[in-house]
């Protein structure tokens, strides 16, 4: 029996370490350990509840806006305003959020994800007249190929012109991804960390330029995500067909929904949104969704176990370090008791599940182009499938949501600031469900929680003994080469994890963090 | 020939958003800084960088622990991230040695004892930033503390913001590669490049002579000055308003936005809240209706 052990995973967003023990060529075992702590909830307790937004969005430089996103709507909730954010707010926060998600999974399929499938060294037998690609090719013959080289070897399987092809649409989407930050920024100011979404709305105005400037960089971001990442992953897909039977996870989908279509119910689980909310199985069939049956356990998490099982408006967490049986500084979230994966998957599958027309047919299409039945949608290669479709679904939307902006109106509105209030705002991350929750005491924030997509993706195991959704797509896996373990970093990879986000967790109510000692 | 100037690229408590705004920089593009000659005969080596690098777990290790052996004294370390001193927990990890966590405060250690020179990427990273933020949990501090506690001498150059803007950080680079490491005169009193960090928001900010003239705005999306907002542009060095964001698209207060005042030391404890007015500030007295309050 052996361990195969992988500290730190590299290209995803953070310290994440992966031990899996391997018996006969298969993972038996599997653990995902989180390996920064920074206590995010502890710094926000005491503050000006208007600041949690631009402190939550410092969770994560890579979903700042989500982040952003969630904290105003759970404020908003908390304020009594959530029904009466103008429209031009409310279609503001979707185009600043959905300029952002597009992007993001561009950046994920093509800068995180694609070096485990494209061979590089490739470009080195190009021939042709691409003066990025020759760029590349003198690159490659100074030698020096950091951060390309050393890779896992003995798995790239495209051939050398859809390599080559793929390494330029690597270097275009550099380009493009910065453009949709761009995009982002004509109403959110800048990014990462941008200030344009607070409680009331946002703070930018709709003008006629900055309606037009948005829609023709998304143009360009749509054009891209239709015309060359939809038709790569398809041409990994092909080369890597069994991908579509590996990485299998719980089958349990969850997603919160995203991009408010109509801001009138003040209740988040009842609004008409773009993405759906809801949860969906196997079977595909449309499962509800209620936020109360959510809970955090910590039994093999570095934190007391008295902490076990609290739903996130009463999170209650106090850092146990060194605990037996314990693993990983994330906690496990639990829908119902079951574990659930959340992520671009999810919320294609819950869109699709519920009937959406436009989705079922990019769904059913895509199917239908790679011969596959819907099961394959659980799959590696269906992650990488469904959140290029998510980011097409956006793309899609953009330039009729930035149309319904009215220049002149607000977009924003004042509000009284509550002396004691409760607040939750769900919304989507580039990678899954994303829930804020905040308590307001005397003006103050004196309780916030944070269940974030990789925490629910990313978790140990909980206290029924269920491994987290990456440890089971792990679980069974086939590893041809021990020294290569092409297979495991695929899968984790497919999931999009974001490490900062997943561990920021710890409320210790009444004690000081500095008298938590570990023998 | 080519010279090669080997960059080790560490992530510590930080949140990846000075490497995302690092992919936002417009001239050079990042694939110009990566892939080509920076300038004739230059080529930057990102040998390690966890967000972008193909190799994983120990492969990466590796690379960066040979980085350090075989490039002495001629590789850039530049860190992203605060670093958690507490030791009460291992808070922050990188890889491991002989099947034990090696800390965040190790790798620091030693990646910038044979360092040529330290870039502390990121207000985190340059003066502790959000994870230092009151009551600092895990004691994170900034990467001066790190080598001054580690007794390292070594030049440093603080380059904050949250995140940085990406010329901040490009530009310190050309500089190196130009003009050689920064002097003493290059750098304020606390290790920023003048060039980025040598002005007030407030100095060059469109929205000033508002602000002069005490016309203020009440909400978000009046016209005016956003400092009863909380703007914090009057205590903030950087170049943001000449410069700005995202190729020059927009920046904050573009945006009707207050400054959070991000490359300052004081971010966020003493900056926030960040939708409060400024206090105890002496502001220069400039226009009718400033010097009528001094006056009164």
């Amino acid at each position: 029996m052996g361990k195969i052990v992988i500290d730190p995973v590299t290209r995803i967003e953070g310290h994440l370490k992966v031990e899996c023990v391997v018996e006969n060529g298969e993972v038996k075992e599997a653990r995902t350990v989180g390996n920064l702590f920074r206590g995010f909830e502890i710094i926000l307790r005491g503050r000006d509840p208007r600041d949690a937004q631009v402190i939550t969005q410092r969770i994560c430089g890579v979903c700042p806006q989500s982040h952003a996103i969630a904290a105003t709507l759970s404020l908003d909730s908390a304020f009594g305003i959530a029904d009466k954010i103008p429209d031009n707010g409310r279609i503001i926060r979707n185009l600043i959020q959905g300029a952002h998600v597009a992007q993001d999974h561009v950046l994920h399929f093509y800068h995180l994800a694609a070096l485990d499938y494209v061979n590089v060294a490739d470009v080195a037998k190009y021939e042709g007249n691409d003066s990025q690609l020759n760029s590349v090719k003198d690159f490659i013959a100074r030698g020096e190929l950091g951060p390309f080289l050393p890779r896992y070897e003995g798995d790239y399987r495209l051939p050398p012109e859809v390599n080559q092809q793929a390494v330029a649409h690597y270097v275009k989407a550099l380009e493009i991804r910065r453009i949709g930050h761009e995009a982002v920024s004509i109403f959110s100011g800048k990014v990462p960390h941008s200030v344009g979404v607070v409680p009331g709305g946002v703070t930018s105005t709709p003008t006629p330029d900055n309606i037009m400037a948005y829609i023709w960089k998304i143009k360009i971001l749509q054009d891209f995500i239709n015309n060359v990442y939809i038709p790569d992953v398809m041409a990994v897909a092909g080369a890597y067909a069994d991908y579509a039977e590996i990485g299998v996870g719980c089958k349990n989908l969850l997603s919160y929904g995203m991009y408010d279509l109509d801001g009138s119910s003040p209740d988040y689980s009842t609004r008409k949104r773009l993405f759906k909310q809801g949860t969906v199985s196997a079977d595909l069939k449309p499962g509800g969704l209620d936020a109360n049956k959510i809970a955090e356990y910590v039994r093999h998490s570095w934190y007391e176990d008295s902490t076990t099982g609290l739903h996130p408006s009463q999170g209650d967490t106090k850092p146990q370090y060194g605990k037996k049986d314990a693993y990983s500084w994330t906690k496990s979230p639990r829908y119902d008791g079951k574990v659930y994966e959340v992520g671009p998957l999810a919320r294609v599958a819950v869109t699709y599940a519920n009937g959406d027309p436009a989705m079922k047919e990019m769904v059913d299409g895509a199917l239908s182009a790679l011969k596959a039945p819907a099961s394959v949608l659980f799959s590696v290669l269906g992650r990488h499938l469904t959140r290029a479709l998510s980011a097409k679904f956006i793309a899609d939307s953009l330039e009729g949501w930035a149309l319904q902006l009215k220049p002149g109106e607000p977009a924003y509105v004042e509000y009284e600031m509550p002396d004691e209030a409760m607040g939750m705002g769900l919304t989507e991350a580039a990678r899954g469900a994303l829930g804020h929750w905040i308590e307001i005491k005397d003006k103050k924030i004196a309780n916030y929680q944070c269940v974030v997509p990789t925490t629910w993706n990313v978790g140990p195991m909980d206290d029924k003994g269920q491994n987290g959704p990456i440890e089971q797509a792990l679980v069974g896996t086939k590893v041809k080469d021990e020294k290569n373990p092409f297979e495991i970093v695929r899968i984790i990879r497919s999931f999009d994890p974001c490490m900062a986000c997943s561990i920021h967790v710890v409320t210790p109510k009444g004690r000081d963090l500095g008298q938590f000692r570990v023998v | 020939m080519v010279k090669e100037l080997p960059v080790v690229y560490l992530q510590t408590a930080g949140c990846s958003g000075c490497a995302v705004s690092l992919l936002n920089v417009a001239s050079p593009t990042i694939k110009n800084v990566l892939i080509d000659q920076i300038a004739p005969g230059v080529h930057v080596n990102l040998r390690f960088h966890p967000v972008i690098m193909a190799a994983a777990g120990e492969m990466a290790i590796e690379v960066m622990e040979d980085t350090a052996e075989q490039k002495k004294g001629e590789y850039i370390l530049v860190v992203d991230g605060a670093v958690p001193m507490a030791t009460d927990a291992v808070y922050g990890a990188i890889g491991e040695r002989d099947g034990k966590p090696v800390t965040m405060i190790q790798r620091v250690t030693e990646l910038a004892q044979d360092a040529l020179a330290v870039i502390a990427l990121g207000t985190c990273a340059a003066f502790g930033g959000i994870p230092a933020a009151k009551p600092n949990p895990t004691n994170a501090q900034p990467i001066s503390k790190v080598l001054e506690s580690a007794g390292i001498e070594k030049p440093l150059i603080n380059i904050p913001g949250c995140p940085p803007h990406p010329d901040w950080f490009v530009g310190t680079l050309a500089s190196v590669i130009l003009s050689g490491l920064p002097t003493a005169d290059d750098l304020d009193d606390l290790l920023r490049p003048k060039a980025f960090y040598g002005k007030l928001i407030h100095e060059n900010c469109p929205r000033r002579a508002y602000f002069d003239e005490g016309k203020f705005a009440k909400k978000f999306g009046d016209e005016g000055c956003l400092y009863e907002l909380g703007c914090k542009g009057p205590i903030t060095y950087a170049d943001c308003p000449l410069r700005r964001w995202n190729s020059g698209t927009n920046w904050v207060i573009g945006a009707g936005a207050p400054c959070n005042g991000c490359t300052q030391p004081e971010f966020p404890d003493q900056t926030a809240p960040f939708y409060e007015k400024l206090v105890d500030v002496d502001l220069p007295v400039i226009g009718a209706y400033w010097a009528s309050k001094e006056e009164k």
